[in-house]
């Protein structure tokens, strides 16, 4: 006989936040890999596309963030890794922020602040992920 | 829910300590004038200082002008005027137009080109040239035609014997032109293709050698500071000298980021310069330009400025370009965005008669706004001598809106200095008073 955990509540992430939420691991990583072109050939359209893929997980990153503010109306109080879930969700958005606008600058005035940046907000985004999809999803669907 | 509205506040905590530098407004005014001017330290903010022209009608309102001098429109509702030219009868021609459509290739190129555009002029470009006349010498140019039609982005204009010479943005025409004459006859010949792919700094400045044998023409670079690329850099930042009657080309002098109007010094016949330098690296730095133009020369972009002091964002780098780039005469000080020149006559008067005077568009990359007025350098023995000296301003207004903003300025022989003006669309005429 199986023993039965006690679990607090949980509820798994909603398709569209979990979606939205690898979307923005995976443009975060493209920005970092067109910032390593970048820093490796000096052809300037890499950091271009590093610009536009920034853009993007900064989007999809506030689709995600909506989500997660939602989510904590129905999260148990006491789920204390939802709130850290949402902290580093937040640190990777407003450290993309900020790297969308060190990208803003022109050639290599970008080089090396926003390659540094773009591999902290990957790692964040990483975690958050990991946290959002692996941590919250293993409890009682309700 | 107390904990949501705490990383609510730690969110703009960051942002607001993100953006903080940008607070720190520079309540310097433009340094780095003249021959040897001071350059401060390179600096970038996380944001790009700016200040936009806020756009408001003249009403009754003029722009200023020396005491002994008077101004008045002769030319409302032009279509982009930027450079004139005043032919040997006393006729003006108005080159009007506004060419570039760069590809936007970068989040910032969408936004930025929305937030400068607030400070322009939102009339179509006229793509014509504009032929005034005063009949009877009373400083009212009563007649209006349209000289040509249908061009593309016309800009410099140049005569020489009974050709007239029009820069567009993508080539080099010649109309056929007799005294007095208000309309061209027939379609535009080609002299040359002109280099206009992408033309992220589409003006193509025009002059004529004293001889009449070579046209120079001004080739602004096709970025900021390289950012579309090296390739785009081909055949960009330059002085072509052009061959009048065969269309033939050389590059004249090089590395001249924005040459934006061109001038032959009279008694000298030495061509002369204005030049828009680089964005993006400080309120005070680098500085725009006046220079005599030194066949063969280099003058640094996009390798360096003001001589030997390294860009940082251009990679690869090039020691060799640095070492070769040459100082210009003199600094018209940061941002302030000369694109008229013109040399002055003894029948401006006084103070006025030996120098040259420089429209200058007027700056964004800056929180204390400059430019936005007609300097005159003041000239001796043929070089600058002396600090400009403001000769039409107050189009900025104390009200902090802006009028109007000065671009091309020309001669008239007979004693007048006629200013375009490309946000209200009007030709200004400044005169000493009689």
């Amino acid at each position: 006989m199986p023993a039965i955990v006690d679990r607090p509540r949980q509820r798994p992430l909603h398709p569209v936040h979990g979606f939205f939420l690898a979307a923005t691991v995976t443009l975060f990583l493209g920005a970092l890999l067109s910032d390593l072109a970048y820093a490796t050939s000096y052809q300037v359209q890499w950091t271009n596309f590093a610009s536009w893929l920034i853009t993007a997980g900064l989007v999809s990153g506030a689709v995600v963030l909506v989500f997660a503010v939602v989510g904590l109306r129905h999260a148990d109080q006491r789920e204390w890794r939802y709130l850290l879930y949402g902290l580093i969700l937040l640190g990777a958005w407003a450290l993309g922020f900020i790297n969308a606008l060190m990208h803003a600058k022109d050639a290599w005035a970008v080089m090396p602040e926003g390659l540094v940046l773009s591999a902290i907000v990957l790692l964040l985004a990483c975690v958050a992920a990991w946290m959002g999809l692996f941590n919250l999803r293993v409890g009682d669907v309700p | 829910m107390r904990r949501p509205a705490f990383w609510a506040g730690l969110g703009v905590a960051v942002l607001l300590a993100a953006c903080g530098n940008e607070a720190n407004i520079s309540q310097q005014g433009p340094a780095g004038v003249g021959p040897e001017p001071f350059l401060p330290g390179q600096q970038r903010g996380l944001l790009p200082k700016m200040h936009i022209a806020s756009p408001a009608q003249w009403g009754d309102q003029r722009p200023t002008v020396p005491r002994g001098y008077v101004i008045a429109a002769i030319a409302t509702d032009l279509r982009i005027p930027r450079q004139t030219l005043v032919l040997p009868n006393g006729d003006i021609l108005v080159a009007e137009g506004k060419g570039g459509g760069a590809p936007k290739l970068t989040p910032k190129d969408v936004i930025g080109g929305y937030i400068k555009a607030q400070g322009n002029s939102s009339v179509k470009g006229g793509d014509r040239l504009t032929l005034l006349r005063d009949g009877n010498g009373d400083g009212i140019y009563e007649n209006r035609s349209v000289f040509a039609e249908n061009l593309n982005a016309p800009y410099g204009l140049a005569l020489i014997g009974n050709q007239l010479f029009v820069a567009n943005q993508d080539a080099l025409v010649r109309f056929d032109y007799t005294d007095g004459q208000t309309r061209a006859i027939g379609a535009p010949v080609k002299v040359t293709d002109l280099p206009s792919a992408i033309n992220h700094h589409w003006t193509k400045a025009l002059t004529a050698s004293a001889d009449g044998r070579f046209l120079y023409v001004g080739i602004g670079s096709n970025s900021n500071i390289t950012e579309r690329g090296m390739i785009a850099e081909a055949d960009r930042a330059m002085v072509w000298q052009v061959d009048a009657q065969t269309g033939a080309h050389k590059p004249y002098a090089t590395g001249l980021r924005n040459p934006t109007a061109l001038a032959i010094q009279p008694g000298t016949d030495q061509l002369w310069a204005v030049v828009n330098e680089r964005d993006e690296l400080g309120p005070d730095l680098p500085p725009d330009y006046l220079t005599s133009v030194r066949e063969g020369a280099f003058y640094g972009w996009p390798y360096s400025y003001w001589g030997q002091n390294v860009d940082p964002r251009v990679r690869p780098q090039n020691p060799q370009k640095v070492a070769a780039a040459i100082k210009p005469d003199f600094a018209l000080g940061s941002h302030v965005a000369p694109l008229g020149v013109a040399f002055s006559t003894p029948a401006m008067g006084g103070e006025f008669a030996d120098g040259v005077f420089v429209g200058q568009r007027g700056s964004w990359n800056r929180n204390q706004p400059v430019g936005y007025k007609v300097v005159f350098v003041p000239f001796r023995e043929g070089r600058p001598a002396g600090a400009p000296i403001d000769f039409v301003s107050g189009f900025r207004g104390t009200d902090g809106k802006t009028r109007g903003r000065p671009v091309g300025v020309s001669l008239d022989p007979r004693g007048a200095l006629i200013v375009a003006d490309d946000l209200s669309n009007t030709l200004w005429r400044v005169t000493p008073a009689r």
